[in-house]
């Protein structure tokens, strides 16, 4: 089965997957085949100062119109929002390889939609 | 166990590609992502195909829609059409990571709001009504008007004053037509105090580096990150900017955070929280206005306790004694109260930038807006890095040129004008300001007094293209508007009809989009191409309208059998001669964008150089078909001062008059700048003026960057809009509780010289001590006549802004820190519109007066 991981401690928040997956599917104002919900920012009550005080993070949540951009990977393409993605965050690829790169030093998540044949 | 914000995250990352760039978390492969590409579906190898029924294009797109920078992008056309775009993952430059302005671009390309036609005003200026015309007859009116009005009337050319917007793919071809096509040198913003915008960081660099520096992040490689010789930096200070929303000066922001992945740390500088702040290891949060006091501080730090690269500052730098001396007195206890930062963290600061293997500081738009200290603070910085040793050194500072040192820019105003009118260009004494000129762009308050005052002469004609000077540049946009408004004869030449163009234009030229465009340009490096894929209606490309004036204003130059017949050859000759004036006598004239040492012109002209320019690729269609992009080896060479490759003579060292990096730059006495850097408050300031901020408490940071606009473009655009509908003005919870603010509410934002409404977004990215807006908002869908212009006025952070308070030099100005109030807006409140257009505006003002 296929999957995105998202190393999301790096999105930006730049939107720039979820313009390219609306154009590509073709869905109006409103509608979207990717979201990123924003989380912060916040500061940790009592934390010291350094890079762990503040949070502010992006994390992109995959519709149920996404199709995984089926036809565009039978072609050899990549996935529009991984193709686009500026903070170079997010990989595609079977659940098994994907899960490989999840090593507790960074922040992944690993989405999956119902499945398309 | 240890509370989790004291967690260590393991450095060694297991998975990482490369030991030698191991250092640090690395969750970033490139090399793996370059493997990973399926090559045959993305074309390799091929500028053009046919796929799925489209005509698809490998290109770079720059301008208009457009940023600073130049993507590798695909075009899929249909029937003439741009149907949709993709990033180009092959391409070197981003691989393929667009950004979302452009993923939309058929929207901006296609827009009902795009000029058609050429067309002359029909009613009064600002009523919006106009009658469609030929381009011949549009070519009839303008020089009609120059023959009759400006030379039938003893004028000089210099009575021409050609405006343009920021730094797009229209910086060597609007100069160009300034001083080919109609003869003045007068090219620029006119309420432009101290060109603050980029040119401050540009001489102020020249001064103690004798270049201009660029971060290094391996864009000037073309195998980028695997580059052999690159090292990523260990630790990156960004100040004063978001370089992942503003992308500014030809550099792609993301560049930095690919760093971050890779084990860089970061310092963050800036009174407002960003990306950078909430992943620091050190987030100082100065005053605005204060930043040079603070790096006179890390400075002074660095020095007293000897953190620097010993071996460098004795090889290659000067006055580094004279410079320790004069820092003694910048205390970090001293900083610290002008800028309300911790000590500590200043001098945490300092040691972790010196003590790293290799540190850059990327600095932003601030440096030349922010400050009332710009070149001090821009040559301390320099300093900074050179004491540090990181200066041409992998992952720290790169010295940069323009690739195969095509230059043409600015400077063609002044090689391609009459000589006659580049002698009346606006420069410094005509106003009385001390020092040599040396930015290559008119003195702006030189020609703001002129339009106020109509000396030393008039200004007659205007000829303003790609830019938005109400929504835009103009710092004092009411101020801008009232005598704007008095030029007899005022051309708009654009993609959009801007609200500007309906304020002032008596007749208006529709100009092509990349997409429409066949061009070439750099900025920095590499080279790249634009290719013509579409047509749109009558427009014409910058090259097109060049020729097209050229041909019936100076058929010396321009017309069939001529140096410059075709639009093409305006791209050619940009690449096999960088542009250059050819005397009748055979004496070559070239433009350096640097600036520089010459007495006469203020900026580098290369005088009787050759006048080929060497560049490998021969011609724009070459370049296309080579896939759009090519890199040079100067930029690519590290360690350029020890090989010999930065001085004109190919001896050692630094471009600078002693050929070391000069702490305390000589030049600096020539251009009316005193050498030794302070820190000059602002003219209203907390600590010099607590009296204003009792009536106007919070410092407002104007120019907030946002991923969906870029200055005044895009916002035709409807899904830049569906995720970013209104101009927004960020407040701190407790501000807001304290004004009676909530979230979404529409505010004034107002000091003494005018107010704004915006509309509040509540947020702690910003403290009590701030408020922070946008600038650049016009909402094409509302009504474009006067006195509304689509809230030009109404939502203008220039409404608060002033013209004629810069910094030492004259270079630089304030208007980023300016003090303010801010209130809820009430119903039947008087619109800036209404203000400015109906009712005289919002004060008087007196020439070479704020």
């Amino acid at each position: 089965m296929k999957g995105i991981l998202v190393n999301y401690e790096y999105c930006t928040g730049c939107h720039s997957c979820e313009v390219a997956c609306k154009k590509y599917l073709g869905l109006p104002k409103g509608e979207f085949g990717i979201k990123v919900a924003e989380i912060g920012p916040f500061e940790y009550s009592g934390a010291e100062k350094g890079p762990r005080k503040w949070e502010w993070t992006w994390m992109p949540t995959l519709t149920k119109a996404c199709n995984m951009c089926e036809d565009r990977v039978a072609k050899g393409k990549m996935p529009m929002c991984v193709q686009h993605c500026q903070a170079w965050c997010m990989y595609y690829g079977d659940l098994e390889d994907l899960i490989k790169k999840v090593d507790g030093k960074t922040r992944y998540s690993l989405l999956t939609t119902e499945t398309h044949l | 166990m240890a509370p989790f914000w004291r967690i260590e995250v393991d450095c060694k990352a297991p998975n990482c590609a490369s030991e030698k760039k191991g250092k640090g978390l690395m969750t970033f492969d490139y090399k793996e992502f370059l493997d990973g590409i399926d090559r045959k579906a993305y074309h390799e190898g091929e500028w053009q195909w046919e796929e799925d029924g489209f005509q698809v294009t490998r290109t770079y797109n720059y301008t208009f829609p457009g940023c600073h920078d130049s993507c590798g992008i695909l075009y899929y056309v249909k029937d003439g059409v741009l149907d949709h775009v993709e990033g180009d993952p092959l391409d070197p430059v981003v691989n393929g990571k667009l950004c979302m302005r452009c993923l939309d671009m058929p929207e901006m390309v296609n827009s009902p709001h795009r000029i058609k036609y050429p067309m002359k005003r029909a009613g009064e200026r600002g009523e919006n009504k106009w009658e469609r015309i030929s381009w011949d007859e549009a070519l009839d009116i303008v020089e009609k008007y120059i023959v009759e009005e400006i030379d039938g009337k003893g004028y000089g050319r210099e009575s021409i004053v050609v405006g343009h917007g920021t730094g797009r793919n229209i910086n060597w071809q609007i100069p160009f037509i300034a001083g080919a096509c109609f003869g003045t040198a007068n090219c620029g913003g006119i309420y432009f105090s101290g060109w603050s915008c980029y040119m401050p960081r540009v001489c102020g660099a020249a001064g103690p580096l004798g270049d201009f520096p660029v971060v290094d992040t391996a864009q000037q490689h073309k195998d980028r990150y695997n580059n052999p010789e690159w090292e990523r930096p260990d630790v990156i200070v960004v100040w004063a900017n978001e370089p992942l929303k503003s992308n500014a000066d030809g550099f792609y922001g993301h560049y930095l955070e690919i760093c971050v992945q890779m084990g860089a740390k970061i310092i963050s500088i800036d009174p407002v929280l960003t990306w950078w702040g909430a992943r620091a290891e050190i987030w100082l949060r100065p005053n605005p206005g204060t930043d040079a006091a603070l790096a006179l501080a890390m400075a002074h730090v660095i020095m007293e306790e000897d953190l620097i690269d010993h071996q460098f500052v004795e090889y290659w730098v000067a006055y580094y004694d004279e410079f320790k001396d004069h820092c003694k007195q910048f205390t970090p206890e001293w900083a610290a109260k002008i800028c309300s930062v911790d000590t500590d963290d200043i001098i945490a600061a300092a040691r972790m930038f010196a003590t790293a293997d290799r540190g850059m500081i990327q600095w932003g738009l601030a440096f030349d807006a922010s400050s009332a200290s710009c070149m001090h603070w821009v040559q301390t910085v320099c300093n900074i890095q050179a004491i540090c040793g990181f200066i041409e050194k992998p992952g720290t500072w790169f010295l940069a040129h323009n690739a195969f040192e095509l230059n043409a820019g600015y400077s063609s105003a002044d090689v391609f004008g009459r000589p006659e009118a580049v002698a009346q260009k606006f420069k410094k004494a005509q106003i009385g300001m001390p020092g040599i000129d040396f930015v290559g762009m008119s003195n702006p308050d030189a020609m703001a007094y002129a339009l106020e005052t109509g000396n030393p002469y008039p200004i007659l004609m205007f000829w303003a293209e790609s830019q938005n000077a109400i929504a835009g540049h103009e710092e004092p946009a009411p101020r801008a508007y009232k005598y704007m408004m008095q030029i007899p004869f005022i051309v708009y030449v654009d993609p959009i009809l801007t609200p500007s163009a309906v304020a002032f234009a008596d007749l208006v030229l529709p100009v092509a989009a990349s997409v429409e465009r066949d061009s070439v340009r750099t900025w920095w490096t590499p080279l790249r191409a634009m290719k013509k894929v579409t047509t749109f209606y009558e427009a014409k490309s910058d090259e097109e309208i060049a020729i097209w004036l050229g041909t019936r204003l100076n058929p010396k130059l321009f017309g069939p059998g001529k140096r410059f017949e075709k639009a093409i050859d305006l791209s050619n000759e940009y690449l096999t001669t960088g542009l250059a004036a050819i005397d009748e006598d055979g004496t070559v004239r070239k433009g350096n964008f640097s600036s520089g040492t010459d007495e006469n012109t203020g900026h580098q002209i290369n005088i009787n150089t050759e006048a080929d320019s060497g560049c490998p690729v021969r011609s724009h269609a070459e370049l296309v078909e080579a896939g759009g992009v090519i890199f040079d080896d100067w930029n690519a060479t590290y360690y350029k001062h020890e090989k010999g490759l930065l001085r004109p003579d190919g001896s050692v060292g630094f471009n600078t008059p002693s050929g070391r990096i000069e702490l305390i730059p000589t030049i600096f006495q020539a251009w009316g700048i005193p050498p030794y850097p302070v820190y000059t408050p602002v003219s209203a300031s907390k600590d010099s003026t607590p009296e204003i901020f009792e009536k106007y408490p919070y410092y407002f940071i104007n120019g907030t960057r946002s991923y969906e606009f870029f200055h005044t473009e895009h916002r035709m655009a409807e899904t830049m809009r569906e995720f970013h509908p209104d101009p927004l003005v960020y407040i701190n919870p407790k501000v807001a509780e304290r004004e009676g603010i909530k979230d979404g509410d529409w505010v004034w934002i107002e000091n003494w010289d005018g107010r704004c409404k915006q509309k509040a977004k509540i947020t702690n990215e910003v403290d009590e001590r701030c408020i922070r807006g946008e600038h650049g908002w016009w909402k094409p869908e509302e009504e474009i006549a006067a006195p509304h212009f689509c809230g030009a006025f109404d939502f203008n952070p220039n409404n608060l802004t002033h013209a004629y308070e810069s910094g030492p030099g004259n270079i630089g100005a304030p208007i980023k820190c300016l003090p303010a109030r801010i209130y809820p807006v009430k119903e039947g409140d008087i619109m800036p519109g209404t203000q400015v257009v109906e009712l005289g505006g919002f004060r008087e003002y007196t020439p070479m007066q704020p």
